[in-house]
């Protein structure tokens, strides 16, 4: 190739690079920017500074309760798929059985399916076996959605984990329960971290099966979509948005950052296995 | 060293589903010895220290520790600490927390914590670098801190699972002498496995020499050298020549033998092993060192077989020759040291090469 039309590919993938970042983030720098506008109308152009749609969040119960009820989702779901996550891990990285690879497989599915689906499938379900609606059936729903992601996470931790490690503790008069006090777990403790921040994550903003699943209490997303029908509260939602982007972008720097930390201490190469 | 013996193997054996791996061991290991398994990959050395340090159990025997079965007694619980061969140095521990891991349960004041684990650091040299993160160490420090965080917790016996096999030669030749004499100085019972027979002779008081699951030989370095029980033994430590020999006869000065490639000889009773069959031995073995090359005419020895030299090899120090005893097709290997003012003879020359009946070994 001639160096003339090296150059010109270049400049072609450069605005191609350009367009991509601009789909991407533009509609994201919307958010802040329409949080701070005095108009009610999301129209540009831009009429003035103001903070009024922050102090009307502030006063609203509605959205309290939704921001508490998401707050109870998302803890519970963070903590029991990254405690199952680590046992599956565990097993997975310690000991062979029959049908493991398949097992692992089906843990990680909901990966891939499609969140409506699960959703769909999940309601159908509840209902066919009596229960009823609430906050519980859809912390059931968001753990198996995260249950793969945390596996993912907590597998490079205790993969990483060197057998003789525990032997050695053992060998030294520890106990199991003090090996895995003193070792194990501040060893993978970096990867539960990281594990937790993000299904916290994935649970907080989640929608779909939040909306399919949540009875009379709506988590936060619900709670937004049902106030997009009122143009008047427009304004309000982008000042919501702009604060969960930010939530969000600190939480999953914080878990990456905790995943890295994790990765350099059993010395592993910190690239291997990341999200972000 | 005494001997009484601190460690006792009963007819350990044990079986990896349809693997045996050991078919019932016996040995006595003696109090403050340095004992090691020597044998090739797979006969079940790593097998049988695991076994005593209590991370497998036996599917048969005993094994006994300072007069105490431990049967039903898990690693924790035994006056044994291991030195991995991957060291298993705590990575979130500093070297001094490495050290002081195993007293910590032991709940003796901070102050005699920090004392020990000085002194501990200090015997392995390494004094001044407890505030070192794990990372931070080269494979040879590594491996001390492995040590000394044994050591610290007065073991009766320590299990080495070929703790040199990571380091580079020259690293690895050093430790095998330091190993020794700190071994020697704090009288604690060692015992090494490995597959490396010259680090064995180096380092063991005594060696117990491993195939398939059993225990071949047991004996001292010099021992195992000089009257292998058998050829396979005899070829796994150093270098053994095995000719073709013939019973002629036997009688209270020994037995006598034909050995085509030598001559006729009389093997004298001392160096004719117990209970051997003579009329049953098939060849014989003698090593490089033990034949000579008598490069000047007036030279003599107890005997004397002429041959050609077929090839050579130089190390520097020593050349070895292989030589085609008289008119025999498969030569001989033996070795010379080399001094100032002889030359490696050429391929082809004609040698006259000394040797005695004591350095025949006989087998069955
Ligand atoms: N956990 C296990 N499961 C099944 N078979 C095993 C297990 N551990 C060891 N074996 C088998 O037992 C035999 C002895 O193994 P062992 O590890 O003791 O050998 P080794 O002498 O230490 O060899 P190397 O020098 O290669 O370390 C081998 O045939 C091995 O395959
Ligand atoms: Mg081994």
């Amino acid at each position: 190739m001639r160096p003339g039309r090296a150059k010109k590919l270049w400049n072609w993938l450069a605005v191609y690079a350009f367009l991509y970042m601009v789909f991407l983030y533009a509609p994201v720098i919307l958010l802040p920017l329409f949080a701070f506008n005095e108009s009610t109308i999301i129209a540009f152009p831009l009429s003035g500074f103001t903070t009024e749609w922050f102090t009307v969040l502030v006063n609203n119960d509605a959205l309290a309760r939704s921001v508490e009820n998401s707050l109870f989702v998302a803890v519970t779901t963070a903590v029991v798929s990254t405690l199952l996550g680590a046992c599956a891990a565990r097993a997975a990285a310690r000991y062979r059985f029959p049908g493991q690879k398949g097992v692992i497989g089906f843990i990680m599915l909901p990966l891939v399916l499609p969140e409506i689906i699960v959703a769909v499938a999940l309601l159908v379900v509840l209902m066919q076996l009596g229960f009823s609606l609430s906050l519980w059936t859809v912390i059931a729903g968001h753990i198996l959605i995260c249950m793969p992601y945390s596996i993912a996470i907590l597998s490079s931790a205790f993969q990483g984990l060197d057998r003789n490690l525990e032997e050695a503790s053992f060998d030294l008069g520890e106990t199991n329960w003090g090996t895995f006090k003193r070792v194990i777990f501040p060893l993978v403790l970096p990867g539960v971290i990281s594990s937790l921040l993000i299904t916290f994550t994935i649970s907080l903003d989640e929608f779909i099966i939040a909306f399919f699943l949540t009875g009379t209490d709506a988590t936060l997303p619900v709670y937004i979509w049902s106030q997009l029908r009122f143009p008047s509260k427009l304004p309000s939602i982008m000042a919501l948005g702009t604060i969960l982007l930010v939530l969000s972008i600190i939480l999953l720097i914080l878990a990456e950052w905790f995943r890295q930390r994790s990765a350099k201490r059993q010395g592993v190469e910190a690239a291997a296995g990341g999200f972000i | 060293m005494s001997e009484k013996p601190i460690i006792e193997l009963r007819d350990v054996a044990k079986s990896f589903g349809t693997v045996k791996a050991l078919n019932g061991i016996n040995a006595n290991i003696r109090e403050g010895e340095f004992f090691s398994l020597l044998g090739p990959s797979g006969c079940g050395k790593t097998t049988l220290l695991r076994m005593i340090a209590g991370f497998e159990d036996p599917s048969g025997g005993e094994i006994v520790i300072d007069g105490k079965s431990m049967r039903g007694i898990p690693a924790n619980r035994r006056p044994t600490n291991m030195v991995f061969q991957s060291y298993a140095i705590f990575p979130h521990l500093s070297v001094a927390e490495n050290v002081a891991y195993g007293l910590k349960r032991k709940k003796l004041p901070k102050t005699e914590v920090t004392d020990e684990v000085n002194k501990a650091l200090s015997m392995v040299d390494l004094s001044g670098y407890g505030g070192r993160a794990a990372h931070e160490l080269s494979g040879g420090q590594r491996q001390r801190v492995a040590l000394a965080r044994a050591l610290v917790m007065r073991p009766k016996v320590v299990l080495l699972d070929e703790p040199l096999s990571a380091l580079d030669k020259k690293l690895r030749e050093q430790m095998q002498v330091e190993l020794r004499q700190l071994q020697q100085s704090i009288g604690i019972t060692f015992i090494l496995v490995t597959h490396d027979q010259e680090e064995a002779l180096i380092m063991s008081d005594r060696i117990a020499v491993m195939f398939e699951g059993d225990i071949a030989q047991i004996d001292s370095p010099e021992g195992l050298y000089r009257h292998p029980v058998s050829k396979r033994v005899a070829s796994f430590i150093g270098v053994m020549n095995f000719l073709d020999a013939r019973t002629t006869g036997q009688s209270d000065a020994g037995v006598s033998l034909d050995i085509p490639a030598l001559g006729k000889v009389t093997v004298p009773a001392s160096h004719v092993p117990d209970g051997l069959d003579a009329n049953s031995v098939e060849s014989v073995g003698v090593r490089p060192e033990m034949l000579t090359i008598l490069f000047d005419e007036r030279e003599t020895a107890e005997a004397v077989a002429k041959g050609v030299v077929t090839s050579t090899s130089y190390y520097g120090d020593m050349t070895y020759y292989s030589v085609a005893l008289n008119e025999t097709k498969a030569p001989v290997t033996l070795s010379m040291r080399n001094t100032a003012g002889r030359s490696v003879l050429p391929a082809g020359s004609e040698v006259r090469v000394g040797w005695g009946a004591e350095s025949i070994v006989l087998f069955e």
